[in-house]
C-alpha cells in the first residue's frame, strides 16, 4: 500500500468507544469511511472503563450531552454485544447535607428530563442492605445502566463496516496533512479527518490541551444478589471534578455476571500504568467504608486506566480551530462511554451541517483557542 | 506489618527447599514461601497414604534455621517485598534477596470432550490422589507426553486406581532412543526402572493419543489414536497432561525478562542464576523444565548466590549443566505431535473460567483483543491455562496477566495485616 491514496468522505482516526461511534454514525450516514486503529478495537480508556451509563448533573452543558446520549442507548437495551443491564444509580449520602443536596439534584435531573428520586435511609437499606449503617438515604436513578464497553465498540466497527466503512487495523496516523493523514506504512488517506484518539490527542493536535489522568479499578469473584445497583457516594463530584492531584471516591458496580467491579481514583501526575498498592488501598478503604462485606471478597484482578481530561472537563466536539476539514471528538474524561453516541451525532450533524439537537457551542474546540 | 528477611525463598519445591537450606547455611535470616500447607512442591507433594522418598524427607528435614511460611501465597510484588496473603491475614514481606523457585505447572491441551467431569492433568490427578481423593476401583486412563505419565500412574496404582494404560503420544522409536541415552544418566536411569517395575503389568503404548473423551454429563469413554487406527476405551477417570510449563507470572510482575524457547516463556538467568532484576535470583523449572536434578542443584546455587557465597556457587555448575543436558534431551525426544494441535474443534471449550469456545477466537490474531472481545482469559486462572493452551495452538502467545498473581481478598490488596472474622459471614454463603 505504500505511497497509495485512498479517498473518504471522513477517516476516523481511533476506535474507541467515540470513534466507533462517529464511523458507525458517519456510515449510517451514508458517508465513505476510513477507520484507523493501532491496537485493538475499543482497547484504550473504553477497555479500562467501568461501562456505567450516567447523567451528572452538576454542568447543564454535560447534563444536556448525557441526556441526549443516554436515549441512544436505548437502541441497545437488547442488544447482547453490550451486556446492557439496567440495575439503576443509586447515590449514596452520608449525613443530613449530602441528603439535602440531593433534593436539589433530583430536582436538576428532573428538569433535564431524567427520572430520580430521593430515597429515605430506610428504603435506602431496602434497596442495598449491605451498606454499611449510618447513611442517611439516597438518590436513585432507575433507568441508568452498565454495559460492556470494548465489546459495543467491536460491534458499531463491525456495523460501520458492513455499511462499507473501511477499517485500517494495527495501522496509526502518523501525520496529518492537508486534506487528509499519512499513514505509517506510507499509505495517504484523503478525506475531511476526525480525530477520536483520546489521550493520544496532542500527538496529531497539540494545539488542544489534554492530560491523562489515572484511575484503577478491581474486579472480584462472582457474588451475586451482594449487591443490585451501580453505587456512588453523593460525594463522588468532589472526587471527579475536583483538580486536586489525586482522590478517590466510592463508585462500586454489580456486573451482569456477579461480579463486583469497585472504583474510582483519580491522579494527575501518575502517568505509568501501574497498579499502585498506595493508591489500590486508599480506594478499597474508601469502598470498605460504605460495603464492609468486600474485605471479604476475593479480588480477581486490578487495572489502570487513563482519562483524556481537557482543561474544563468538557470534550472537545467540532471543528479543529483554524480549520474546515479536521474535526475532533475526544476529552470525555470519564463519561466518554455515556456521551459517545451523543456526541457522535452532534458531530456528524456537525460535518454535514445540520442543526444539531443539543447546543453544540459549550464543547466547541474553540474555546480553547480563545 | 513488614518482616525482613536476608533471603527470601518462593516455592518450597525441590529447588526452594535447597535454595532455603544452602542461604541457612550461611547464618542468613531465610524465609521459604509456599502456598501449600506442606512443603514438597508438586513433584514431592505429601502423600497421605505413602511416605515421601527419602530425598525428600531429607531435604524437609535439613531446613535448619529456615522459617519455613507454610499457606502463604504470594499475591504482588512491591518495592523490595511481597504482599502475601495467609489464611489469617496478609503481610508484607520484605528481602535483601529474593530467589524464585516457583516451578511449573501441568500443559493442558484441549480435545473434544476435555471438559467433561472425570478429565483431569496427569499431574492434576496425582496431585489430587496424594491428598486423599478417592480413586480406588476407578478405571483410570493415562495419556500425553513425558515422564509425568509414569509417575502419575505409580501414584494412582498404588491407592488402588485400575490403570487401563498408559498412552505416550511419543513414537516408539523416539522412546526407545531417549531409553538408550538413560544410560548416561544411571541415576534417571534407576528410577525410570523402578517406575516400571511398580507398573508392571500396566501396557504403556507410544504414538498414541486421545482424540476425544465422550459422556453425557461425565467421562465414559475415550477414543485414542493409536498407530494402529482408533481404540474406544471405557473408564471413569482420564488423566492427561502434556508436560510442563514455567511458572513465570511472579517473575514477570518484578521486571525479570523472560525467553520464549518455544511457545511457552521462562525466567531468562544467567549462568549464576541472576536475572536481570537486582538481588533476584531464579531456580529449577522456572528457568525452563529440566527435572529434579536440575532443581536442586539450582536451588543450592542460587541459595549460595543470594549470600554471596559465589565460590561453592561455581563448584556445582558443572553438575548442574550437565542436570540441565538431561532436560533438554527430555525436551527433544517427547516433542508434541502437530496433530495434537489440531485436535480442538470449533465447539471446544479454550477458556473455561469463562465459557469461551475455539471458534469464537477464529477472529483474533492477538491475546488483548480476544480478551477483550470474548473475555478469554479474564476468569480467575488469568489465561494459566488458556492462554497457554493457545500458545500451544499457535494462535497467539498468552498475555500479560495483572495483578494479584492469585485471587485475593479485597482486604488483603488494601494492605490489611488481619481479615475481621465477620467477612467470613458472607464469604460462606457466596453461591
Amino acid at each position: 500500500m505504500s505511497g497509495a491514496i485512498a479517498t473518504y468522505d471522513l477517516i476516523v482516526i481511533g476506535a474507541g468507544i467515540v470513534g466507533a461511534s462517529c464511523a458507525d454514525a458517519a456510515s449510517a450516514d451514508g458517508l465513505r469511511v476510513a477507520i484507523v486503529e493501532p491496537g485493538p478495537i475499543g482497547g484504550g480508556a473504553t477497555a479500562a472503563a467501568m461501562g456505567h451509563l450516567v447523567a451528572m448533573d452538576d454542568d447543564p452543558a454535560e447534563l444536556a450531552l448525557a441526556r441526549y446520549s443516554l436515549q441512544q442507548w436505548e437502541a441497545f437495551a437488547e442488544l447482547k454485544e453490550a451486556e446492557f443491564s439496567r440495575c439503576g444509580t443509586l447515590w449514596v449520602a452520608r449525613g443530613e447535607a449530602e441528603l439535602d443536596a440531593a433534593a436539589l439534584r433530583v430536582a436538576r435531573l428532573g428538569a433535564a428530563g431524567v427520572e430520580a428520586h430521593l430515597l429515605d435511609a430506610k428504603t435506602l437499606y431496602e434497596l442495598e442492605p449491605a451498606l454499611a449503617p449510618n447513611m442517611s438515604g439516597g438518590m436513585l436513578v432507575p433507568r441508568e445502566a452498565v454495559v460492556y464497553p470494548p465489546r459495543v465498540a467491536r460491534y458499531l466497527v463491525q456495523r460501520a463496516q458492513s455499511c462499507g466503512a473501511h477499517l485500517y487495523a494495527g495501522r496509526s496516523v502518523q501525520t496529518l496533512i492537508r486534506g487528509g493523514a499519512q499513514l505509517d506504512d506510507g499509505t495517504t488517506l484523503s478525506g475531511p479527518v476526525l480525530v477520536a484518539t483520546g489521550c493520544a490527542l496532542p500527538a496529531l493536535l497539540p494545539q488542544l490541551p489534554m492530560r491523562a489522568r489515572k484511575g484503577h479499578l478491581v474486579i472480584t469473584e462472582r457474588y451475586p444478589n451482594l449487591l443490585r445497583h451501580q453505587l456512588l457516594e453523593l460525594g463522588y463530584a468532589d472526587s471527579a471534578h475536583g483538580d486536586a492531584d489525586s482522590s478517590v471516591a466510592f463508585n462500586v458496580q454489580p456486573r451482569p455476571t456477579g461480579q463486583i467491579l469497585i472504583g474510582s481514583s483519580r491522579e494527575f501526575s501518575a502517568t505509568d500504568a501501574a497498579v499502585s498498592p498506595a493508591m489500590l488501598q486508599r480506594m478499597l478503604e474508601r469502598s470498605f467504608s460504605f460495603i464492609p462485606a468486600l474485605r471479604g471478597l476475593q479480588a480477581l484482578r486490578a487495572w489502570t486506566g487513563f482519562r483524556p481530561t481537557t482543561p474544563d472537563g468538557r470534550p472537545y466536539l467540532g471543528a479543529v480551530p483554524g480549520t474546515t476539514d479536521q474535526w475532533v471528538a475526544a476529552g470525555h474524561e470519564g463519561l466518554g462511554v455515556t456521551t459517545a453516541l451523543g456526541s457522535a451525532r452532534l458531530l456528524l450533524d456537525l460535518i454535514q451541517s445540520r442543526p444539531p439537537a443539543i447546543d453544540p457551542s459549550p464543547y466547541a474546540p474553540s474555546r480553547m483557542a480563545a | 506489618m513488614t518482616e525482613l528477611y536476608d533471603v527470601l525463598v518462593v516455592g518450597a519445591g525441590p529447588a526452594g527447599l535447597a535454595a532455603a537450606q544452602a542461604a541457612a547455611g550461611q547464618g542468613a535470616r531465610v524465609g521459604l514461601i509456599d502456598a501449600q500447607a506442606r512443603p514438597g512442591g508438586q513433584v514431592w507433594r505429601h502423600d497421605v497414604r505413602r511416605a515421601a522418598p527419602r530425598a525428600a524427607r531429607e531435604a524437609i528435614a535439613h531446613l535448619h534455621g529456615v522459617e519455613w511460611l507454610a499457606q502463604h501465597s504470594v499475591i504482588a510484588a512491591e518495592a523490595s517485598a511481597l504482599r502475601v496473603e495467609t489464611p489469617q491475614g496478609s503481610n508484607l514481606l520484605a528481602y535483601g534477596s529474593l530467589i524464585l523457585a516457583t516451578g511449573a505447572r501441568e500443559l493442558l491441551l484441549p480435545f473434544p470432550g476435555w471438559t467433561l467431569p472425570g478429565v483431569t492433568g496427569a499431574g492434576g490427578l496425582q496431585a489430587l490422589t496424594k491428598q486423599g481423593w478417592p480413586v480406588a476401583g476407578k478405571r483410570v486412563v493415562i495419556a500425553g507426553s513425558g515422564p509425568l505419565l509414569l509417575a502419575a500412574a505409580a501414584t494412582l496404582r498404588a491407592h488402588g486406581a485400575r490403570l487401563q494404560g498408559i498412552y505416550e503420544q511419543a513414537s516408539t522409536a523416539t522412546v526407545h532412543a531417549f531409553a538408550r541415552q538413560l544410560l548416561h544418566w544411571p541415576a534417571r536411569a534407576v528410577q525410570a526402572l523402578g517406575l516400571r517395575a511398580r507398573l508392571f503389568g500396566v501396557p504403556y503404548h507410544f504414538g498414541s493419543f486421545v482424540r476425544h473423551a465422550h459422556g453425557d454429563t461425565a467421562l465414559q469413554v475415550v477414543e485414542i489414536e493409536t498407530p494402529n487406527g482408533t481404540q474406544t476405551i471405557d473408564c471413569d477417570l482420564l488423566a492427561a497432561g502434556y508436560g510442563l510449563v514455567p511458572n513465570v507470572e511472579l517473575a514477570s510482575a518484578l521486571g525479570c525478562s523472560l525467553t520464549y524457547p518455544g511457545a511457552h516463556p521462562q525466567v531468562q538467568v544467567d549462568a549464576f542464576l541472576r536475572t536481570g532484576v537486582a538481588n533476584v535470583y531464579a531456580a529449577g523449572e522456572a528457568c525452563g523444565i529440566g527435572g529434579l536434578a536440575v532443581a536442586r542443584l539450582e536451588g543450592t546455587i542460587a541459595g549460595h548466590m543470594a549470600t554471596g557465597n559465589t565460590e561453592a556457587a561455581t563448584a556445582l555448575l558443572p553438575q548442574r549443566n550437565q542436570a540441565r543436558r538431561f532436560g533438554d534431551l527430555l525436551t527433544k525426544h517427547f516433542a508434541l505431535d502437530p496433530r495434537l494441535r489440531k485436535l480442538a474443534d470449533q465447539q471446544t471449550l479454550i477458556c473455561r473460567c469463562e465459557d469461551v469456545t475455539l471458534g469464537e477466537l477464529d477472529a483474533f490474531s492477538d491475546a488483548r483483543a480476544a480478551k477483550l472481545a470474548t473475555r478469554c482469559g479474564m476468569g480467575a486462572c488469568q489465561g494459566r491455562i488458556c492462554g497457554t493452551a493457545l500458545a500451544e495452538l499457535g494462535r497467539f502467545p498468552r498475555s500479560g496477566s495483572r495483578p494479584p498473581l492469585f485471587p485475593a481478598r479485597l482486604a488483603t490488596l488494601a494492605g490489611a495485616a488481619t481479615f475481621p472474622s465477620s467477612d467470613d459471614e458472607y464469604r460462606g454463603s457466596r453461591s
